[in-house]
């Protein structure tokens, strides 16, 4: 199989690639494929060809290209993620989005925005913002990550809380299937019961289903103000008794985050923003709505907040404050590195009420498996992200961090949540997929992927067990999967 | 120290791309990842190309391991967008370095090299030497003054050359200041500074030089001129030529450790910022690691060093409407943050507009307008895109951007003038005493 899939690259395939997107387009040589197998994950893998797509004709005849030759083909779009969901594990085609990069419109009227996959999220909210509405999703890595992997993997981000993921903005897709024919679903109103609902299916499928080209969502008219609080703790049972509280109370911060001592020592180390590195926990809360409710909402999180021996509660007197608080909170994931250069991130989710339990399942975990973990995340909807901090070169520690993320899926289940709020099953995932879904949830999904890709090339390796790389998925140097083919180095 | 794939003396450390997590923060924050959309050409890709290097995925000769390490600006933006800490840039160092090794190593293999051997001999054999530096500046200004660089003589010169020549202000042909003597005017100044020259400032920008010494006289601040000192080093370190650049080092250390001073002044972001980073040139030389570390902490730009101390508000007016384009170094380096509009913005009359993303690269990048003029033009026209209209003045606080404007200026926006921070200040204490 894989030498079929060497000698079609080798021969006429890449010429066929090379007549519909150009030649500057298609990246043969091994020091740009060894660039697109990698994710925010510490995996590797190498594809046999990388193709940078410009228009939905060239996603299609790619893919049309890419079938008949029985090549699998990974969409691509910033390759921030952090569930494995980009890793070419079985070589083939890596389609990167990242041409696509227009807003195609914005409509005030209506209240929706046609967007091209390759945008970022942040340019594509800045442009919403200046026009008055806007597009709450905003995952940390919304300056790299783009809209077409937002769709893929149905990110979320802080202000899912109060607004929900990008599930709840998209109203319509443009996809192309493996076979190249395009599927458009939805359209540009927010009721539409026509049919099966194939745009929510296609957000979160993770680019296993079709290849998203543009994505028509919904926009909201922008609060009138809003303000951001920063409470400190001297104990973390307390700052998440103040979450279940905040949220028994029916309070709705615009977001509701959470970070313990570690990740706030690992940030301030970045950023130095005087955070008070003694406390153990902080929770980062913004309030939004019109000046008079912000002002209200502000007064009684703060009432409460210190009611539940908060030790301080700040008030952002700026937007630069602002500003540099959320920064802090988007920089977390990945200052995190600053303690030991590899990490395993979970995004493991929890009914609300589970966040104190879930605080303290993981403690638990770390300290049995003896691992360095730092907890952060998205309290507000139960949605926290354990990392493991670890070296990848460790073999014995790494041993010890697959067993405490196999337990943490499993505590998260029993606690009633999910393996994933919003990075997605990926590869990494995918083995546990049975825990959560049992044999007759992933018989429909494996029905459904059948009926889209039924030579299973689009994506392959993600989402289902059996199709998933064994578990741990190895770690082992890159040099066994590297094919050094389309180059001529001098030797 | 070298290893199996990177069989040179300092190679890049594991260590540093180790902590590289892939997160894509920096993408967006590289000028040439802004302007290709290309993995390759940007910082995560880098560092992960110098890891597959590392780890045997990659050969250290394949071709694009070369382009894409010499493609970088080296202007650190992504080391400021970085929250794991990669040392970004002393990683591409170090890889240019493994790269020029190579080549050396197997002169018949590549026809192209990364670094000309016009480039070579210059940053190994012109700069270290400011007697011979002065004397090209003394023949340039010659052949300027014949009127060889604005007129059909400009042919002679490389295609890349031309513009800049023709762009190149002119020159006096006299060094600034004979290095070796005490200029303040004060008997008890407050603080005992030393003034670092540079080579192309002291060449071609004398007057800066000049400037930021009347500057920091005026404010007591007492400046001397160490004798001994030379170019940075920051050409040859980006040119892969460490050893050049640690001999550059040593000797600056020994010029200035020499004296007791409180701060060592720049006034070129790209030099302050090589100066601060002795320390990692020289962690493997156990007799001058620790001087470089104190060395370099007292490394500060000249309008740090006015922000920290306070600076006379000049009493004088004037009408000039001006933009501040920062130099990367000086930002993302030296962290000059916002003493240089501080300061200009204290001058009665100077009306500051701001530039929009200031800190990106205009394209200088050194001499990288020189080895990749077509990226460095593609990005001095977005920069002078960003010069906000009605302006009479782009201040700046480096060389290599100060000539790279120029050169926009003269292209894009004719009538505006460029000039140094500290000239602009130094015009308004002059002022004040011709017209008490």
């Amino acid at each position: 199989m894989k030498a079929a899939i060497q000698r079609s690259m080798e021969s006429s395939v890449l010429a066929e690639l090379v007549r519909v997107v150009g030649a500057k387009e298609v990246l043969v040589d091994i020091e740009e494929r060894a660039l697109y197998g990698y994710d925010a994950t510490i995996h590797r893998f190498v594809p046999d060809a990388v193709v940078r797509v410009g228009s939905l004709k060239e996603v299609c005849d790619v893919l049309q290209i890419c079938r008949q030759a029985h090549l699998p083909v990974v969409p691509r779009g910033a390759a921030t993620g952090l569930s494995g969901g980009v890793l070419p594990v079985r070589g083939g085609v890596m389609l990167d989005m990242g041409r696509l990069q227009r807003i195609r419109e914005i409509n005030r009227e209506d209240l929706y925005a046609v967007v091209e996959a390759g945008v970022t999220v942040e340019r594509f909210a800045e442009a919403v913002q200046e026009t008055g509405l806007f597009f709450p999703p905003d995952p940390s890595s919304a300056r790299a990550s783009t809209m077409g992997g937002g769709v893929a993997e149905n990110a979320g981000g802080p202000h899912a809380f109060k607004y929900g993921v990008f599930r709840d903005y998209v109203l319509g897709l443009t996809a192309v299937k493996m076979d190249g024919t395009v599927v458009r679903t939805g359209g540009k109103t927010v009721k539409n019961v026509s049919g099966y609902d194939l745009t929510r299916l296609l957000v979160g499928s993770e680019g296993t289903l079709a290849v998203v080209v543009d994505a028509t969502v919904r926009l909201i008219p922008a609060p009138k103000a809003k303000r951001t609080l920063l409470t400190a703790y001297d104990r973390l049972d307390d700052a998440a008794a103040s979450v279940s509280q905040i949220i028994a109370r029916g309070m709705q911060p615009a977001a509701l985050e959470f970070i313990d001592d570690a990740s706030m020592r690992v940030v301030e180390d970045y950023l130095h923003l005087g955070l008070p590195l003694d406390a153990e926990a902080l929770l980062l809360i913004e309030v939004d709505g019109s000046e008079a409710e912000v002002s209200r909402q502000a007064d009684e999180i703060t009432a409460l907040c210190e009611s539940l021996n908060a030790r301080s509660v700040k008030v952002a007197v700026s937007e630069a404050e602002a500003a540099g608080l959320w920064k802090a909170r988007k920089s977390i994931s990945s200052a995190v590195a600053r303690i030991k250069p590899s990490k395993v991130s979970e995004d493991a989710t929890v009914p609300r009420s589970q966040i104190p339990a879930m605080v303290r399942k993981l403690k638990e975990i770390a300290q049995h498996y003896e691992v360095d973990l730092v907890v952060f995340g998205h309290a507000g909807d139960g949605n926290l992200h354990p990392n493991i901090m670890c070296d990848e070169t460790n073999q014995e520690e790494m041993g010890r961090v697959w067993q405490a993320v196999a337990e943490i899926f499993a505590v998260t289940l029993e606690l009633g949540g999910t393996l994933t709020g919003e990075h997605g099953v990926g590869t990494m995932k995918a083995p546990f997929m049975q825990w959560e879904h049992g044999e007759e949830g992933l018989a429909v999904m494996r029905a459904i992927k059948n009926a889209w890709d039924p030579d299973h090339l689009l994506n392959p390796g993600k989402l289902f067990p059996e199709d998933a790389p064994p578990w741990p998925v190895s770690l082992e140097p890159w040099e066994s999967r590297v094919k050094h083919r389309g180059t001529s180095w001098p030797t | 120290m070298a290893d199996l794939n990177f069989p040179f003396v300092d190679p890049p450390r594991q260590d540093q791309f180790q902590s590289c997590i892939k997160c894509g923060l920096c993408l967006d924050s590289c000028p040439t990842f802004q302007e290709t959309g290309r993995e390759l050409e940007s910082p995560r890709g880098r560092v992960q190309l110098i890891a597959a290097v590392a780890r045997g995925v990659v050969p250290l000769q394949a071709p694009k391991v070369a382009q894409t390490l010499f493609s970088c600006l080296d202007c650190r933006a992504c080391e400021v967008a970085c929250p794991s800490g990669v040392p970004i840039g002393s990683l591409i160092e170090r890889g240019r370095a493994q790269v020029v090794g190579w080549q050396e190593a197997h002169p018949d293999l590549h026809g192209q090299r990364s670094v000309s051997k016009t480039t070579r001999w210059a940053v190994t054999h012109l700069l270290p030497n400011q007697r011979r530096l002065r004397r090209l500046g003394w023949v340039v200004a010659r052949v300027q003054r014949l009127g060889l660089l604005s007129g059909p003589g400009r042919r002679l010169l490389p295609k890349p050359m031309r513009a800049m020549a023709q762009s190149l202000p002119p020159l006096t042909g006299k060094e600034t200041l004979p290095p070796e003597r005490t200029t303040g005017s004060s008997p008890n100044p407050k603080k005992k500074v030393g003034v670092f020259l540079g080579c192309v400032m002291d060449v071609v920008f004398g007057d800066a030089n000049q400037a930021t010494i009347r500057v920091l006289d005026k404010n007591g601040l007492g400046p001397v001129v160490p004798q001994g000192q030379n170019c940075c080093g920051a050409l040859a370190i980006h040119a892969g030529e460490r050893e050049t650049a640690r001999k550059m080092a040593r000797r600056n250390i020994d010029a200035f450790l020499a004296g007791d001073l409180d701060y060592i002044a720049t006034n070129a972001g790209g030099c302050g910022a090589a100066l601060m980073e002795y320390g990692e040139w020289l962690a493997d030389d156990p007799q001058y690691r620790e001087k470089a570390e104190i060395f370099s902490k007292k490394v500060k730009d000249v309008a740090q060093i006015l922000d920290t101390e306070g600076w006379q508000v000049p009493r004088s007016a004037t009408t000039e409407v001006v933009t501040y384009q920062t130099s990367c170094h000086l930002s993302n380096v030296m962290k000059a943050g916002a003493a240089p509009e501080r300061i200009l913005q204290s001058i009665p009359g100077v009306q500051l507009k701001p530039m929009a993303d200031s800190a990106r690269c205009c394209g200088s990048a050194g001499i990288y307008n020189l080895t990749h003029p077509q990226m460095a033009e593609a990005l001095l026209r977005r920069k002078m895109e960003d010069v906000p209209d009605g302006i009479d003045t782009i201040v700046t606080g480096n060389p290599g951007c100060w000539l790279q404007l120029l050169h926009g200026v003269q292209a894009y926006r004719p009538g505006v003038q460029v000039r140094h921070l500290v000239q602009v200040l130094d015009d308004a204490y002059q002022r004040e005493t011709s017209s008490p």
